[in-house]
């Protein structure tokens, strides 16, 4: 495939911005979609170097982390509801009780 | 018509995570149907499950079988972590059915959750592929999410599941990026053809996707382990986290963390020795240092404890670094006898705090070797396994994996460790201080240690003080090991 190329630049710019929007976003939901961004960049090297390498584990592999992802976003959601209902606010800067 | 063929599977190497996955299920169930809210017998079967998958992984000991077509395996490295996550669920199972009920939390759940827990840290010990191991990471981290925000009525603990969450998936962001590139570098996922792989190049610290890849997976994988500089969820998630979860979290997902990277760095990414050892050494100074400075002012003794167990993570990697048969059978050993020790003493740490979490400052454990002698003399001996002193198991654990370094000819980074060993004496010495020469201010009336915490302290105490009189014993059994890796 000649373009893989486009795909890993690609890959890259999503990562990119996943991690920048975690470092730099304040709403915990934002945040949240912002690692999902990571985690689909991941996805898409993993294909385009399936498709590439012409060996199948890459996608298997995406089945996998999909399936990881729907898992984390259950658990991740009930923990944002949760610190909702105590706190009335879904801001980073409101997870401040401990500090050092 | 041509059959389609399905495989022969080997089931024994997954054994024990296949009878602890069942019990898991069972237990949600029976919890719904658990007669009028009594939730402590889950506890106790839980317990027997746990037993049970000891012994089915202690009957594995010696075989070398591959399963899965190459991707898990079951030999003497998987089972000597495998008895060491068990280790740290049953203390934590045993600790935990006090604490719930003095906080009352339902903790029907949290049972099977443990046990979710150690299936995954079991499949990142016995993964031989990067697809198992990032599943057993995550079935790990995941349940972990949950015990962390376990009691959902209190704020610290929404924090520290929220954080936990939020850093944990970051971290694994990283990770599976780091995987996608070295399956694209090497063309494989399974660890041992990545091996022969990458030994076939002729320059591997040339190819930028693979080192770019090996450094993004250490990254993922520095999160789980707790190493500086990726260390600042930690406190804050032990503070916050219900006191067993702690215990168990700094002991258990620690040494899974440990087991993955070992076998990801040592099978499959040999050849890169020079380049990842560097990286670790720089890891392990930062780590170290990181912990035991800021331990040194710290009063909330979870947080001192969050400190230390950083601080631990850093003597651990010296001996990777080393990346020697000492150092790294040394890793073994400590994993096992931190386990004992750490949990040992955040049992005490319950013991002491009052319904809330609160009563958990280093000065409100004046006077506790007057009133409670005997829970400060247990207190005691986990703080001078901890430090390093003599016939404690720490002090042999710290022994080997400086040894290793030294042996390395890493003269620097155990020099630098036992600086580090030193000033950490500082914050355990002052708990000791505030228990023995400090007037009491309190009777400790409300400390009582039941049946369950009291089997868990004699364990733990045993399992601190035989492995450093007789240190052969179990360090021979590390370097089998490590043999075959």
């Amino acid at each position: 495939m000649e373009n893989l190329n486009s795909y890993l630049i690609m890959s890259a710019i999503l990562f990119a911005i996943g991690t920048i929007g975690v470092l730099t976003r304040k709403n915990v939901i934002v945040i949240f979609m912002c690692v999902e961004m990571m985690l689909n960049a991941a996805n898409l090297s993993f294909v385009a170097f399936s498709r590439h390498l012409g060996n199948m584990d890459g996608q298997i592999f995406v089945f996998f982390i999909m399936t990881v992802a729907a898992a984390e976003a259950a658990v991740g959601l009930a923990l944002i509801i949760a610190f909702y209902n105590n706190k009335e606010s879904i801001d980073v800067d409101d997870v401040s009780i401990m500090k050092w | 018509m041509d059959m389609i063929s399905i495989p022969v599977v080997n089931m024994t190497p997954i054994l024990p995570e296949i009878v602890l996955s069942v019990l898991a299920m069972a237990l949600l169930l029976i919890n719904v149907f658990a007669p009028g809210g009594q939730k402590s017998f889950l506890a106790y079967i839980s317990f027997i499950g746990i037993i049970v998958a000891a012994v089915l992984v202690g009957t594995g000991w010696g075989n070398h079988i591959e399963s899965f077509s190459g991707s898990v395996v079951l030999d003497n490295f998987a089972t000597f972590f495998k008895v060491t996550f068990l280790v740290a669920a049953g203390l934590a199972v045993l600790i935990s059915d006090q604490y719930m009920e003095r906080e009352g939390c339902n903790h029907g759940e949290l049972y099977p959750l443990i046990l979710f827990t150690v299936v995954g840290m079991m499949l990142m010990a016995s993964g031989t592929d990067l697809m198992t191991i990032f599943l057993g990471l995550e079935v790990m981290s995941v349940s972990l999410y949950v015990l962390a925000g376990f009691n959902r009525a209190n704020r610290k603990s929404n924090e520290a599941g929220l954080k936990y969450f939020l850093l944990g998936s970051f971290s694994t962001g990283f990770l599976l990026y780091g995987m996608a590139l070295i399956y694209g570098a090497t063309g494989t996922t399974r660890l041992y053809k990545i091996a022969v792989i990458v030994g076939q190049m002729t320059l591997p610290s040339a190819n930028i996707m693979l080192v770019a890849g090996m450094l993004l997976m250490m990254t993922g994988f520095a999160f789980k382990i707790a190493a500086a500089p990726f260390h600042m969820w930690t406190p804050d998630v032990y503070e916050g986290a219900p006191t067993p979860m702690t215990a168990f979290m700094s002991a258990g997902p620690k040494a899974a963390g440990f087991a993955a990277l070992l076998r990801l760095f040592l099978v499959a990414l040999p050849t890169l020795q020079v380049e990842w050892s560097q990286v670790l050494w720089v890891l392990a100074v930062l780590t170290m240092t990181v912990g035991n400075i800021t331990a040194l002012r710290q009063d909330n003794i979870k947080r001192i404890l969050a400190y230390s167990s950083i601080a631990h993570a850093g003597y651990a990697l010296v001996g990777f670094a080393a990346g020697n048969g000492t150092g790294t059978s040394g890793i073994l050993f400590y994993m096992l006898s931190y386990a004992f020790m750490n949990i040992g003493a955040f049992a005490i740490v319950i013991l002491v705090a009052k319904k809330g979490e609160t009563n958990g400052n280093v000065m409100d454990f004046a006077g506790l070797g007057f009133k409670r002698p005997v829970l400060a003399v247990v207190m005691t001996i986990f703080l001078f396994s901890l430090a390093g002193v003599p016939p404690a198991a720490g002090f042999i654990g710290k022994f080997y994996l400086f040894a290793g370094a030294v042996q390395k000819g890493y003269i620097w980074l155990a020099v630098i460790g036992v600086l580090n060993s030193a000033a950490s004496a500082y914050y355990y010495l002052r708990i000791m201080v505030y228990m023995y020469m400090k007037e009491p201010t309190e009777e400790f009336e409300w400390v009582h240690v039941t049946a369950p915490v009291a089997l868990a302290l004699i364990i733990a105490v045993a399992g601190t003080v035989i492995p450093g009189i007789v240190p052969s014993f179990i360090l021979q059994y590390a370097q089998m090991a490590v043999k075959l890796l």
